[in-house]
């Protein structure tokens, strides 16, 4: 099965980037593909280099980074929210890339399952 | 249709919404704080009864753990990560945030 | 399910997608952002409805006047929504009711149904987004 995910939330403020990390693990040991990882809103955020947490505690955005290296998901931020909150391509997780809304239409379209996650 | 509700019952109303919506044989799955609607004997069990009448209703252990909820309302089956992913195979979602 | 092998058959696919407002305007962005992901998606010639549940209808409120607070206001988009061809706009009667307001507050359209009207179409779609 192909999965979409959209993320709608910022990391740590919220469970949603953990539960959203957890499910996509969970679906690729399954054997299923996550296609693509679109953040959406405050969502953007998990997106950013400059995060740096406790070194006792899970790093998000590197997640994210692993999951698209080893694992090819996508990892999106969409364009609008971005600009917002001052997420560009300088501070962008390596694999990441910034997008348009068109591109999560397609992702919805294409996929068998779009499941969002969010506060 | 599977439903997921994440907010705790006593603090949102996305569980309460939630209900007036579901189709029978629809599951519920709480996540996150969501999972506190299954404790045992807290003020949405009858609800959560209920529902269970028509509905399977499925919480996330880790989340249960996580919050000490040991005891949850009979008929609730608590389920792993990969129970989640088993539901969504079967299933189109509706994330209530 | 197989899987999909060329660019024409993608453009073939038209999905149920379903956004949901649940969250009343302005206090938060959600469906500020809501509407701009609806607006976009418009152009894909998918089958687009929306559902305003909850504190969702205040976003169809008319009389909002955003001037104060220094943020857009945006309920007047929703009048322009079936230009975009999205004009499956409905409205959860309770959620309208517990709040003390009908049809004639509201700035558009709509189709007022039951909460167990908008569960069945909700239980037909492809994709559900809730903002």
């Amino acid at each position: 099965m192909n999965i979409g995910i959209l993320l709608k939330e910022g990391p740590y403020n919220h469970q949603a980037a953990d539960t959203a990390y957890k499910f996509a693990e969970a679906a690729i040991k399954k054997g299923h593909t996550i296609d693509a990882v679109f953040f959406y809103n405050d969502g953007v955020i998990n997106a950013t280099k400059l995060m740096d947490p406790p070194q006792d505690d899970r790093h998000i955005a590197s997640r994210w980074a692993n999951l698209c290296q080893k694992h090819g998901v996508q990892m999106l931020a969409c364009i609008a929210a971005a600009k917002r909150r001052g997420i560009n391509d300088d501070v962008l997780i390596d694999c990441g890339s910034i997008t348009g809304l068109g591109n999560l239409t397609d992702i919805a379209i294409r996929n068998d399952r779009l499941i969002t996650f969010g506060d | 249709m599977l439903h997921t509700i994440n907010k705790s019952p006593f603090g949102n109303s996305s569980f309460e919404t939630s209900s007036r919506f579901l189709q029978p044989g629809d599951p519920i799955l709480f996540i996150e704080d969501g999972v506190y609607a299954v404790q045992a004997n807290n003020k949405f069990s009858a609800a959560l009864n209920d529902i269970l009448k028509n509905n399977p209703v499925y919480a996330l252990a880790p989340d249960l753990n996580a919050r000490g909820i040991e005891e949850i309302t009979a008929g609730v089956k608590s389920i792993e990560y990969e129970g989640f992913v088993e539901l969504v195979e079967e299933h189109q979602v509706n994330s209530w945030l | 399910m197989g899987e999909i092998e060329s660019e024409s058959y993608d453009d073939e696919i038209v999905k149920k997608i379903m956004h949901v407002m649940r969250e009343a305007p302005h206090g938060t962005i959600y469906t500020y952002e809501g509407l701009e992901m609806i607006l976009i998606m418009a152009a894909y010639d998918q089958d687009i409805s929306v559902a305003f549940i909850d504190d969702g209808v205040y976003a169809l409120k008319k009389g909002q006047n955003t001037e104060g607070i220094e943020m857009k206001g945006f309920a007047k988009t929703f009048g322009a929504l079936d230009g975009y061809d999205v004009e499956k706009l409905y409205v959860d009667q309770i959620s309208l009711e517990e709040r003390g307001l009908t049809e004639d507050d509201l700035v558009v359209d709509v189709e007022i149904l039951s909460s167990a009207e908008i569960g069945k179409l909700m239980a037909e779609q492809d994709v559900v987004v809730h903002h």
